[in-house]
Order: structure tokens, then C-alpha cells, then sequence
């Protein structure tokens, strides 16, 4: 029986913690910048003709889908590039050739990007309080949801960057796929708002489930069954890891 | 000894059907070096690369200390550590942090005392607080062996070691190996400076086209195939090589004042001094004499030709 090597994983997780705690103020500036802009944009300009949705102010309705648009984009962006630049820079066959499975090195690399993604949503809810109050109803399933997020969607970037082969594919997914599929799955608005046949294509998105469970632990308000939200991010979690798992047992994009 | 590498009957096909390395079987004891000799394309990289772990065979087993590298691949790259051709840093990151970021993901605990004993006998110690991107070409594969050394591997790959590092450097590299041969390490290592293997190695091992030729300890191969070239100095310059000595096999040097001889170290009669009394018969006065023997380049060279002709 194989034990897993928890050296290596400390290993990868705290070389990646450490490649963000080098450029800590960068990391954390970009996403308040663009935060206080969502605040101003969305809830000064919009905020001052939509008064409140479902009863909930509208500047502090869009906090909970102002965390998850941010926790998405790190998650994916901070673990592709952590596999992805090791194998631009070569690096990658010391991952192969030492006694760590694909079990450690997703440890690693997922943990620290979902890591980097849950601080700096915290640091995000910590900006909103400045501008709107924000209640939260259900604390431990807030935290619930942001952690599965943080991880089904840095599993999901692990995949993006064993896949590309250039930096251009590792921005294409994030750019192309994810940003519309969070700006379409409420970041901003109540799937409720919708005429009814767009509401049932909102259904389809899968970032749809996220936003409206982690709203749920805020409000106590939700687009989708909370049951519904939970079994979306654990079957993320698991598709995710069943094809991490045939990446490293083939050596796809790995050993080449 | 014991074994500390077996290899069998390994083979490896890629999807496009090449052959990179063709049922090849061999023991490597423990505490030896190695040097593994082939063209580009032989499939010297490939066996590193399969006992490592970067590379799947499509054939045979490998076992290192006894443990097979398929089935018990933890315990067989415990053993390891790997040197690779092209240089791979991360470039921001601190000499000392990378060494330190190896040994752990081969499941130690951080040991400085053991990285500063690794870093000063590389030469290193300096510049542990270095980013890897500011450091020398030479400087940055000390640092790839540092890494490698980082786990106290039993066995040490060095593919290509010396590639584009100066003669000085080289040399540094040489007593590196050295030391490690001291310290009962056991080596493989690849290299296209030839003389690399007959400095070093214990045993040379020749590939070509995936197939291992030969392997042999390397004075003995040098003695088996190795050539020599007997230089005759003379008193006095020829105008050519005389006619009735035309099938003796001699080269005069445009000077006139030299002679060079080839001749078989194997063969029972060298014919050196039969020429020595054929040059005296004609009154030729030698002044002095010299042999050089063939390198290994040209030992190499004649086996790789001679596998081709066969083939």
C-alpha cells in the first residue's frame, strides 16, 4: 500500500504560498481594485435604480456573487499556471521522477490555489463591509461553499493547465468559458429576474448552482434547491479528479 | 558488489513506431560509474528516462535496490536522483530553497546542515541566497547535482553533465564525481565528451539504435579495441617512404622528419620491430619514439560502424 508522501505535498504548497506571498500586494490589489469598481459601478450607478432584490439591498446582494466571480477566476488562474509554468520552464520532471503520486501533487498545487482564492475572497468580503452591511445567515455553509468552489474550480484550472501548451490556451478557458459563465449565472442579478425560457437556460449553467448556494448561506435567498448547489460542486469535484487522475496514469501532456 | 540496477529485456515503441530502445539488458553494480555512449537518437535518454520514471516502457523490468519501478515506484525513486540534460530552474527562486524544495518532495524533513555540506563541496555555499536566473550557465547544473544529491540518492544519473561548461568547469564537474564515487554512490551518465567516459567510468556501455552493443570495463575495452599509432622521430628528413616498404602501412609527415605507424594492440606480432630493423637495414637513424593510443571517440566510432555494416 502506497502512503501518501505529506512531505511533498508541504513541499508543492508551500512553494506555490510562498510565489504569492512574494507578490503579496499585488495579488491582493488587483482584486480589491476591481472590487471597489464593481461596488461603484454596480451598486452606486445600478444600486441607485434597482432599490433591493428579494428584499436585499442591492449592493449587498451582489456580494456574495462579487466573491464567487473572484474566487473563480484565482482558483482557475492561480492552478493552471502553477502546473503550467513548470512545464514551460522544465521543471515539471521533478514532479515525475520523485516519489510523488498524482494524489500529492494535486494536493499541492489545487490546495494553494484554492488557498489563494479563499484569502483573497475573505479580503473581498472584508472591502464590502466598507461600502454596504452584509449579514451572513449561514456562516458555516458559507464557508462550505466557498471552500468546494474554491476547490472544484482550482481542480478545474489543474486540468487547464496540464491541457495547454501555451500561454495563450492557458487564458483562453478563463476568458472564453468561465467570465461569461459567471456573469451569466448571477453574479449580478436573481436567475428570478429572468423571462421564464432564459431562466430555464440559466439552469444549465453549472456556476448558477455555486452562486445561488453561497448567496443561500449570505440571504438565505436561492435560484436553485440548496441540495441541488451541493451536489453540483461535489460532482465538479469528482469529474475533476477522475480526469486528473487518467492525466497522470496515462501521461498525457505529461510524458510527452 | 551487489546489483543495485537490473534491467531487462527493456524495450520501448512509440506510437509512431519507432524503436527507442530495443530489449536491452543490463546490471549495474552498486557503487560503480557508468558511462553510456551513443549517437543522438540511440536511446541513452530513453533507458534514463524509463528508470527514472519520466518515460513508460512498452517492455521488460527495471528494478533499482531491488524494488521494481513500476510496481513499487516510491520506493525505487527514494533511490534516485536525476541530473537532466537541459537545464530546469525555477528562475526567482533561491539556490538554497530549491535544494531545500527537492529533499521534500522526496519525502524528507528540511536538513540544513546536510543542503550546507551539499552546497559548499559544489561550491555554492556563496550564493544560496542567489535567484537561480542570476547565476552562471556552470553554476546553474552545480545547482541541477545539488538538487539531485539533495535525498542522499544510492544511485545518481548525469545525463549529458558537462554539456556547454567551460574545460575548467568541467574538470570541477570530474572531481564531483569523484568525490560522490567515494562516497559509494553509485553513477550513470551519458556524455558526448568522450574522454568524460574514459576518465570516469568504470564501465562504458554502447548504444545504437536502441540496442545496447556492448558493455565493457572501459581499460579493457580501450585494450581490446583500442588502436596505437607507433611516431618515429628521424635524424633526417625523407624525401618520401622508401618504394620497398610502400606496404608497410607508414605515414610520412610533410616535414619528412616523421614516421607514424598503426598497429593492433591485440595482435600477436605488432610488427614494430621488424619496421625498427627494416628502418635500420636502409640506414634510416631513428632519434626518437612515441606511441598515442586511439581514444574512445574512435574506439566508439569503430563499434557504431561496425553494428551498422553488420546490420
Amino acid at each position: 500500500m502506497n502512503m501518501i508522501n505529506w512531505h511533498g505535498v508541504w513541499s508543492i504548497f508551500h512553494h506555490e504560498m510562498m510565489r504569492f506571498f512574494r507578490t503579496i500586494w499585488q495579488s491582493l490589489a488587483s482584486p480589491v481594485v476591481s472590487t471597489v469598481l464593481y461596488f461603484v459601478v454596480f451598486g452606486a450607478a445600478i444600486g441607485g435604480r434597482i432599490q433591493s432584490v428579494e428584499g436585499v439591498p442591492y449592493g449587498a446582494f451582489i456580494v456574495p456573487g462579487l466573491m464567487m466571480l473572484t474566487v473563480l477566476q484565482q482558483a482557475v488562474s492561480n492552478a493552471s499556471f502553477g502546473i503550467y509554468f513548470p512545464k514551460f520552464s522544465g521543471t515539471i520532471y521533478e514532479y515525475l521522477v520523485s516519489p510523488v503520486g498524482w494524489v500529492e501533487v494535486t494536493l499541492g498545487f489545487v490546495g494553494a490555489a484554492a488557498t489563494k482564492a479563499i484569502l483573497i475572497a475573505l479580503v473581498i468580503l472584508l472591502t464590502s463591509f466598507a461600502f454596504v452591511g452584509v449579514h451572513i445567515l449561514h456562516p458555516f455553509w458559507m464557508i462550505a461553499f466557498l471552500l468546494l468552489s474554491a476547490v472544484g474550480f482550482s481542480l478545474l484550472g489543474f486540468i487547464i493547465g496540464l491541457w495547454a501548451k501555451s500561454f495563450e490556451q492557458l487564458q483562453i478557458v478563463p476568458m472564453m468559458v468561465i467570465m461569461p459563465l459567471v456573469f451569466l449565472g448571477g453574479a449580478f442579478y436573481s436567475a428570478s429576474m429572468l423571462p421564464p425560457f432564459w431562466g430555464a437556460v440559466a439552469k444549465l449553467n453549472p456556476v448558477l448552482y455555486l452562486i445561488s448556494g453561497f448567496r443561500w448561506a449570505f440571504f438565505g435567498l436561492a435560484d436553485v434547491p440548496v441540495g441541488a448547489s451541493l451536489v453540483a460542486v461535489g460532482l465538479m469535484v469528482i469529474v475533476c479528479m477522475a480526469i486528473i487522475r487518467w492525466i497522470f496514469a496515462t501521461g498525457w501532456r505529461l510524458r510527452e | 558488489m551487489s546489483a543495485i540496477i537490473e534491467i531487462d529485456h527493456l524495450s520501448k515503441q512509440y506510437g509512431s513506431g519507432t524503436k527507442a530502445l530495443d530489449d536491452v539488458s543490463l546490471t549495474i553494480e552498486e557503487g560503480e560509474i557508468i558511462a553510456l555512449l551513443g549517437p543522438n537518437g540511440a536511446g541513452k535518454t530513453t533507458m534514463i528516462s524509463i528508470i527514472c520514471g519520466l518515460v513508460v516502457p512498452t517492455g521488460g523490468t527495471v528494478r533499482v535496490g531491488g524494488h521494481d519501478i513500476r510496481t513499487d515506484w516510491r520506493a525505487a525513486r527514494k533511490m534516485i536522483g536525476l541530473v537532466p540534460q537541459e537545464i530546469a530552474l525555477e528562475p526567482f527562486e533561491k539556490v538554497i530553497n530549491c535544494v531545500r524544495f527537492t529533499r521534500r518532495l522526496y519525502g524528507l524533513p528540511n536538513d540544513d546542515a546536510y543542503i550546507e555540506r551539499i552546497l559548499r563541496a559544489l561550491s555554492l555555499w556563496d550564493k544560496r541566497d542567489a535567484a537561480t536566473r542570476e547565476l552562471s550557465g556552470g553554476m546553474k547544473r552545480r545547482v541541477l547535482i545539488a538538487k539531485a544529491l539533495s535525498h542522499n540518492p544510492k544511485v545518481l544519473f548525469l545525463d549529458e553533465p558537462t554539456a556547454g561548461v567551460d574545460v575548467a568547469l568541467r574538470r570541477e564537474m570530474w572531481e564531483v564525481v569523484d568525490d560522490l564515487r567515494r562516497e559509494g554512490v553509485t553513477i550513470i551518465l551519458t556524455t558526448h565528451y568522450l574522454e568524460e567516459a574514459e576518465e570516469m567510468a568504470d564501465r562504458v556501455g554502447v548504444i545504437a539504435k536502441g540496442q545496447l552493443l556492448l558493455v565493457r570495463p572501459t581499460a579493457e575495452l580501450m585494450g581490446e579495441f583500442g588502436r596505437k599509432t607507433l611516431t618515429i622521430e628521424l635524424d633526417a628528413p625523407l624525401d618520401g617512404i622508401p618504394a620497398d616498404m610502400a606496404d608497410a602501412n607508414l605515414t610520412l609527415s610533410d616535414d619528412g622528419r616523421k614516421l607514424a605507424f598503426d598497429y593492433d594492440t591485440k595482435a600477436e606480432r605488432t610488427g614494430i620491430a621488424r619496421l625498427l630493423g627494416e628502418l635500420a637495414a636502409r640506414d634510416i637513424t631513428v632519434r626518437d619514439v612515441s606511441t598515442r593510443q586511439s581514444s574512445l571517440e574512435e574506439v566508439f566510432i569503430s563499434l557504431v560502424n561496425e553494428s551498422e555494416n553488420a546490420a
